[in-house]
């Protein structure tokens, strides 16, 4: 048998209170996609910081090609073929893609002078990205590119490293259906040629695509690694969570009650072309449609994080002049926005702050907070979501990804809204949490909220609305009931036929 | 061994959350702390005067006015933010107290709480032009308040100073309470109700969020604009008591008063263990921060260091401050303990 391009021995982690990884075996081959499973906080991007000199072992070997290395800094990692691709990207967006691809390392015309071969740099570049049958010019600046393209320009970069191992970490949980398949005939690409790759995600239906074989990670051990045709969905699952989820859908019927929101031709600049819709209570509103149809904008301009130019909002029939988030949340709104790092927590602060943040005023008593109350509401809603490690002292950037999601929507329950917007609610939330979250859409249905939800994965949007809007353009191109909608019917209305 | 140590953290996280007592907050603001403790031996062991009670209250006497303004500056650093006005703005409302109160002869009272409102009133300015001017930095507003405050103050006092307040003005940076001075216990109270402000209101919290991430803070509802503004009010006004404190310990108000005063606040802050990136920091490391400055200078002052050479001890001392945080910081992401 071959020896794997990667070995690792007895890989040991530990932070302050938990252990991340706890003794992890694994081989990569080359030539393989190797993905790694695990439920949120199992220690995926533990590992992978670890291979990539981002953190140190505590304990363990890494063995390259037969031969053990250290790992003590990112360059390491890269002059030993490592190459990563973080989920928050690593380009710097002033620059062109030549630029980026070769930063750092620029071909020079006159090297004692550091001259660099503008003309050179420029056709390597356009060959890489060639090769990958990327249709990019490389004179671009980044910051003018959509998200799967950046993506293309980071492995790219990998390519002109000479890289044998890329490691991608949730690549897709931001791309459109579209880049994904991008992505994925990139990925098998990189394969062909022989390189080793690492792919962590929580979409299991993307799994069963790619993967030649899956690991398991289960709090920091592994669980299994089964190989192409040794595994089904249901079998994964089981062995990630430890028990067979039921329904991933878990859908309940509440009975619709009075108009809580009803939006009146907004149009704004940020590409918002005269959108009119009305929610309800006990009604979950899916709004469906393809990245960059303006589903966020028409949440931000509701919230009063965008300025409207024009248009009207209603809640519970009364109109009002919401200005600011500020206002919205004073008007019983609430807004999970996508991107949890940049606009959903402060990193350095702790959860139980981050929790609190937007309810604060509640815990006021004679102008000054009451600090009890405030921590014991905090840790109560990190207990009913499950935050794990379950320590609101703790600071929201120790904590994973999937958990740092759930302390986002801990944030917005503890304002006691009763309209909330959901932007993409369970991006880059295991099969178990999401089915969490699920849970408590249905408790505040009950409770008679109502709730939008932004999402770009269309079983999420047919196993949860009970009505659906289609955007496209900034426009609603489509309405459904949740008896009618089909993939095809929103499909067709978010690429614009109505 | 580990294993028993991981076990009781996964078992008792309830313990852990409740307990009062954050072990790296604490020692985040201890390294000052354990700075000040450590110059203090030293200057101990090579000065006989340095620990005597009338030496120690003469620090306390000399920390006050830096004190004062520090904590006003933290605000403004934990918002990711600076105040380079602070020192023109404390002249120039000494300049209009003295003016006011003895050229004018206003009662002492009036006079005193127009100097205040004036200051305030400086900061609340830069409040606004960095947040209805959209002024790129507030490094730039600050910077062209700063002379502003400081050519009015010339203007006004047509550049020479002004003395002769009567004592009920002097009181703050000229009494005693026993040995210990009253400004220090100014200081003392001051940085009470900041802290009590900063840890226990919602604004101050706001604050915090501001400094962390503003657009997070401003998608929860945080008026961020309000806020920014309030934190260069009290930097303005904080800045003032402090040029009250001088007159009393200076009995005059001089338009060329407070200079270079900024950069000793933004060191406390600093040395203090806030960062510049915003978010980070605490009134006791400020506190801890100014003493440190004052110590220093006092205890040069005893060894008989030139004031030249002091100044490039003490900006050694903030270089090394700074770094002694930046290991601490790296061995907390480390994630070892
Ligand atoms: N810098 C850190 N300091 C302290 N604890 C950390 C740090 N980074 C990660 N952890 C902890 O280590 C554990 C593993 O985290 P990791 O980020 O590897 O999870 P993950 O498998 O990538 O999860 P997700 O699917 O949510 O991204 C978690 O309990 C997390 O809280
Ligand atoms: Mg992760």
């Amino acid at each position: 048998m071959r020896e794997p391009f990667l070995k690792l021995r007895g890989i040991c982690k530990r932070f302050p209170g938990v252990v991340a990884l706890d003794n992890v075996d694994l081989d990569v081959y080359s030539g393989e996609i190797h993905v790694l499973l695990g439920e949120n906080g199992a220690g995926k991007s533990t590992l992978i910081k670890i291979l990539t000199g981002a953190y140190q072992k505590d304990a363990g070997e890494i063995i390259i090609d037969g031969k053990e290395v250290q790992i003590r800094t990112p360059r390491e990692a890269l002059q030993l073929g490592i190459s990563c691709i973080y989920q928050e990207l690593n380009l710097i967006p002033h620059l062109s893609v030549a630029e980026n691809i070769f930063l750092g390392r620029e071909p020079k015309l006159l090297p004692a002078l550091g001259i660099i071969d503008l003309k050179d740099r420029y056709k390597r570049s356009a060959a890489l990205l060639k090769e990958l049958g990327c249709a990019v010019s490389p004179g671009v600046k980044v910051k003018d590119l959509g998200l799967g393209k950046q993506q293309m320009v980071e492995i790219a970069k990998a390519l002109s490293l000479n890289a044998r191992l890329v490691i991608m970490d949730e690549p897709t949980s931001s791309l459109s259906e579209k880049e994904v398949e991008e992505l994925f005939r990139v990925v098998r690409q990189l394969k062909e040629k022989g390189i080793a790759i690492i792919f962590v995600s929580h979409k299991l239906e993307e799994i069963r695509q790619i993967a030649d074989r899956v690991t398991v990670l289960r709090d920091g051990r592994k669980v299994a690694t089964l190989a192409r045709g040794e595994f089904d969905i249901e079998e994964l699952i089981k062995l990630m969570v430890g028990r067979t989820l039921k329904e991933k859908f878990p859908k309940i019927n509440v009975r619709r009650g009075r108009e809580a929101l009803r939006v009146e031709d907004i149009w704004t600049d940020t590409g918002l072309k005269g959108v009119s819709f009305s929610a309800y209570e006990g009604e979950v509103l899916g709004i469906a449609g393809l990245v960059g149809a303006g589903r966020t904008e028409l949440a931000r301009a509701i919230f009063g994080a965008d300025p409207l130019r024009k248009g009207n909002i209603f809640i519970y029939g009364q109109r009002v002049d919401i200005k600011c988030p500020e206002d919205a949340i004073r008007a019983g709104l609430a807004f999970l926005t996508e991107d949890r790092k940049t606009q959903g927590l402060i990193l350095g602060e702790s959860v139980a702050f981050n929790i609190t943040l937007a309810g604060i005023k509640q815990f006021r008593r004679w102008g000054f907070l009451d600090i009890r109350r405030q921590f014991e509401t905090a840790e109560q809603l990190a207990r009913d979501l499950k935050v794990k490690p379950l320590d609101i002292r703790r600071k929201a950037r120790e904590l994973s990804g999937g958990n740092q999601q759930k302390v986002v929507l801990a944030k917005w329950l503890c304002t006691r809204a009763k309209i909330f917007i959901f932007d993409e609610p369970t991006r880059g939330i295991d099969v178990g949490a999401k089915v969490e979250v699920y849970n408590l859409i249905n408790q505040l249905l009950q409770n008679g909220a109502a709730v939008i939800m932004i999402s770009s994965e269309l079983p999420e949007i047919l196993g949860m609305s009970d009505r659906i809007l289609v955007m496209s353009e900034g426009r609603i191109t489509g309405e459904f009931l949740r008896e009618e909608a089909t993939q095809e019917k929103i499909m067709k209305a978010a690429t614009g036929g109505y | 061994m580990l294993k028993t140590v991981s076990e009781k953290a996964v078992k008792e996280p309830d313990i852990q959350a409740e307990g009062k007592i954050n072990w790296k907050d604490l020692l985040y603001s201890l390294g000052a702390l354990l700075g000040l403790i450590l110059l203090s031996a030293v200057l101990t062991v090579l000065s006989p005067d340095f620990l005597t009670l009338n030496n120690l209250m003469n620090i306390a006497r000399q920390s006050a006015i830096n004190s004062l303004i520090s904590v006003g500056m933290l605000l403004t650093i934990l918002t990711a933010g600076i105040d380079l006005s602070v020192g023109s703005v404390l002249a120039l409302s000494t300049v209009v107290m003295a003016i006011l109160i003895i050229k004018l002869h206003v009662s002492p009272f009036i006079g005193v709480l127009a100097g205040l409102c004036l200051g305030a009133f400086l900061g609340f300015m830069n409040g606004i032009l960095l947040t209805k001017l959209h002024l790129p930095h507030p490094f730039i507003s600050t910077l062209g308040t700063m002379n502003i405050a400081r050519g009015l103050a010339l203007i006004v006092t047509g550049a020479t100073p002004i003395s002769g307040f009567p004592f009920s003005v002097q009181f703050l940076g000229a009494a005693f309470w026993g040995p210990i001075p009253v400004s220090f216990m100014l200081v003392l109270v001051v940085f009470i109700i900041f802290h009590l402000f900063l840890t226990r209101t919602t604004t101050g919290r706001y604050i915090y969020a501001v400094g962390g991430n503003p657009e997070a803070a401003r998608l929860s509802g945080v008026p961020v604009e309000r806020v920014l503004v309030i934190v260069y009010t009290l930097s303005g006004f904080m800045a003032a008591v402090a040029g009250l404190v001088l007159i009393g310990r200076v009995n005059a108000a001089y338009p060329l008063a407070g200079l270079g005063y900024e950069l000793d606040a933004i060191a406390a802050v600093i040395i203090g263990g806030a960062s510049f990136f915003g978010g980070v920091g605490t009134v006791w490391g400020t506190l801890v921060g100014a003493l440190i400055m004052a110590v220093l200078r006092n205890g040069l002052n005893l060894l008989g260091v030139s004031a030249d050479l002091q100044t490039v001890a003490i900006g050694a001392v903030i270089i090394g401050a700074v770094y002694i945080d930046v290991l601490r910081q790296r061995a907390i992401n480390k994630g070892r303990r």
